[in-house]
């Protein structure tokens, strides 16, 4: 992380009733600029909504429908396959790939459509230095 | 019985749990530190530290147990609490980060801008906090008890002091290494004696339970011993319609009350950004997935070797106990040092996160207040507050009802599922929550499945329907707690924080992205 360490700062606990400055901002007239880049945000918002909930679908279907399959054709629990019974294979060993693939795929598309945000906002909006500082903390 | 094995490991642990604190000390020296560890903590190594904070006594010894007494439905557990980490990774992992906040009342203050709101958050904290910590406790002096023949109060008090010392003198940063180290801990601690078990079972001519006819993966100890093999291998609890509504209300709980859990998510502020913190949790699920591949290997294990461990109710021991029954000699007691080593890392890991967390919500709103006129100051604050964390429910275990490992664990996810988990989703992607709908859904979700799970810990109710939705209450608690938490929000629509709109702008956006972040 660093190779040059940060000042260390002390901090005592959250400042209370912070404001955030947004008000501020919105009680200004937004020009085109602005306007495009609320455009681009909202889009970036449900981008991650929308895979958020694409990537939950798939883990219910899947995972959540077990129960029911057992529950409608008990038979399938004395299947079994090299002598394993299917319920432990599916639930003791194959359920662990497919949630690390699930996430994998979840982390690979959400910093993809991030990148696809920065690289929209850096092409139209004039770069604005964040108010927060650098890492965007507002300690 | 034998008990030099089992104290050397719990020295040894000990020992070197206080001495990476100790070292870990040399970089903690602001309140930021104690916190967060001043959020510098890489992947990698954040991973392995939630891996470790996170595998407590409920994976390591309760899981085989369950397996072993009740079968494949049991699966459900480490499936949900991996599942659990999925779902926090695609809702709540990187906008948490991006909030800024330090604890869950922080950013519940910061989203609502409300003072009740955050005194809710912080009451909820510490009673989830407890519960969780109450039967890490007690498998503590289970463990000592079943491995050294130590009294009950001997475990309690020893990892109760360990925590202490290395909380309050390290904070955060240097339980950071802690918990890093103690998840390798726990994992070589549980793999390695399991496959000298199987290599024994396979020479032993892979007994079933004694039956012939074995299987060819350690999964399969189904044998034809048990009369009820049939129910052991179906991923469902008994009962027909009530098995089914126990599964998935299990499943809601696990799925949706880690993110809830105010050790998993105070970890999450010591990442450096929003997509450290995406990565993090991808490390962890495979950290996961790892370490709840073996538990099943005991479960089975202890079908074929020690099924009267489970008539005698006593299957909580059953990851403890197998070495010896298994391999008697010198073999067993060597495996034997090794998992009461893994079990003391697990006791040692999770109530050092859960103390961390529990301090870091009771110093900031009760030690750090001002008092009389007189006011600690942060590092004061925070190391009295750690003494009250990790007293209370020590005290707690030594002289209250012995209860469940598994049961209060899962009555902890329940509650966590019931109020936190709507309340940082509804947070995080909806403008339109307003401070009274989050309160009214945290007190409904909480009242609702705390009381329903307390009358199951200390009410006999009549098997049937009304005691199934008291065991489980998750399936309808966090429905309920959602719809207050949105009909109440709906109904306060002119409250709602007039930043709410640019505080989810903040909580989306990437932080090296040029727009300016609200």
């Amino acid at each position: 992380m660093s190779e040059a360490r940060p000042p260390r700062v002390r901090v005592t606990g959250p400042p209370r009733r912070r404001t955030t400055g947004g008000a501020e901002r919105a009680r200004r007239d937004p020009g085109p600029d602005e306007r495009l880049a609320g455009l681009y945000l909202r889009s970036l918002l449900r981008e991650q909504l929308w895979l958020a909930a694409r990537t939950l679908l798939v883990l219910v279907g899947v995972l959540g429908s077990l129960p029911l399959l057992f529950h409608l054709a008990p038979s399938l629990g004395h299947r079994s396959w090299l002598g394993v019974p299917l319920p432990w294979l599916l639930l003791g060993v194959a359920a662990y790939p497919f949630l690390v693939g699930l996430a994998w795929l979840y982390v690979r598309r959400a910093e993809r459509n991030e990148v696809a945000y920065g690289d929209l906002v850096r092409g139209t909006a004039p770069a604005a230095p964040s108010p927060d500082g650098p890492e965007g903390d507002p300690r | 019985m034998n008990a030099a094995p089992g104290i050397v490991a719990i020295v040894l642990v000990t020992v070197a749990t206080l001495a990476i604190g100790t070292w870990g000390l040399r970089f903690s020296r602001t309140t930021s530190d104690f916190f967060v560890a001043s959020r510098t903590v890489r992947p990698g190594l954040n991973a392995s530290a939630i891996g470790g904070e996170y595998l407590s006594a409920a994976s390591f010894l309760g899981v085989a147990g369950l397996l072993l007494t009740f079968g494949a439905d049991m699966l459900w557990y480490p499936v949900g609490w991996t599942a659990g980490y999925l779902v926090l990774l695609v809702l709540v992992a990187a906008p948490l980060r991006r909030s800024g906040a330090y604890t869950l009342p922080d950013f519940a203050e910061a989203r609502l801008g409300s003072r009740r709101v955050r005194s809710t958050c912080s009451l909820l904290v510490v009673v989830i906090g407890w519960l969780y910590l109450l039967p890490q406790f007690q498998g503590a002096g289970l463990t000592l008890t079943s491995a050294v023949g130590a009294p009950g109060w001997v475990g309690p008090v020893i990892v109760g002091a360990v925590v202490l010392v290395n909380v309050s003198s390290g904070g955060m940063r240097s339980i950071t290494f802690v918990q890093a180290f103690q998840y390798w801990l726990k994992l070589t601690a549980l793999l390695v004696p399991a496959a000298v078990l199987v290599v024994v079972w396979l020479g032993d001519g892979r007994p079933t339970g004694g039956s012939s006819g074995g299987a060819a993966g350690a999964d399969a100890g189904a044998g034809p011993a048990f009369p009820d093999l049939v129910s052991w291998s179906q991923p469902l609890a008994e009962g027909g319609g009530q098995g089914l509504y126990v599964t998935y209300s299990l499943i809601a709980a696990t799925f949706l009350g880690t993110m809830g859990l105010p050790h998993v998510v105070v970890r999450f502020y010591t990442n450096p950004d929003g997509r450290a913190a995406r990565r993090t949790t991808l490390v962890v699920l495979v950290l996961l997935s790892a370490f709840y591949l073996v538990p099943p290997v005991y479960g089975a294990l202890g079908r074929a070797y020690a099924p009267a461990l489970a008539a005698a109710g006593r299957s909580d021991a059953l990851v403890l106990e197998l070495p010896r029954i298994v391999l008697p000699g010198l073999g067993g007691d060597v495996l034997t040092g090794l998992v009461v080593a893994g079990a003391f890392a697990a006791f040692l890991s999770t109530s050092s996160g859960l103390s961390i967390a529990v301090a870091g919500v009771l110093s900031q709103d009760v030690t750090g207040r001002a008092w009389g006129g007189r006011r600690l100051d942060g590092v004061t604050a925070f190391r009295v507050a750690a003494v009250v964390a990790v007293t209370v429910p020590c005290a707690v275990a030594l002289l209250g009802p012995e209860v469940g490992v598994a049961s209060t664990v899962g009555l902890a996810f329940a509650v966590a599922a019931s109020t936190f988990c709507p309340l940082l989703v509804l947070g995080i992607w909806w403008p339109g929550l307003t401070a009274a709908g989050a309160v009214a859904g945290l007190v409904v979700g909480g009242l609702g499945s705390g009381t329903a799970a307390l009358v199951t810990l200390l009410v006999d109710v009549d098997p049937g329907w009304r005691a199934v939705l008291l065991e489980q209450p998750a399936a309808w608690s966090v429905p309920l707690a959602v719809g207050v938490m949105v009909g109440t929000s709906l109904l306060t629509r002119a409250s709602r924080p007039a930043h709410a709109g640019a505080f989810l702008v903040r909580l989306h956006t990437p932080e090296e992205s040029a727009y300016p972040r609200g």
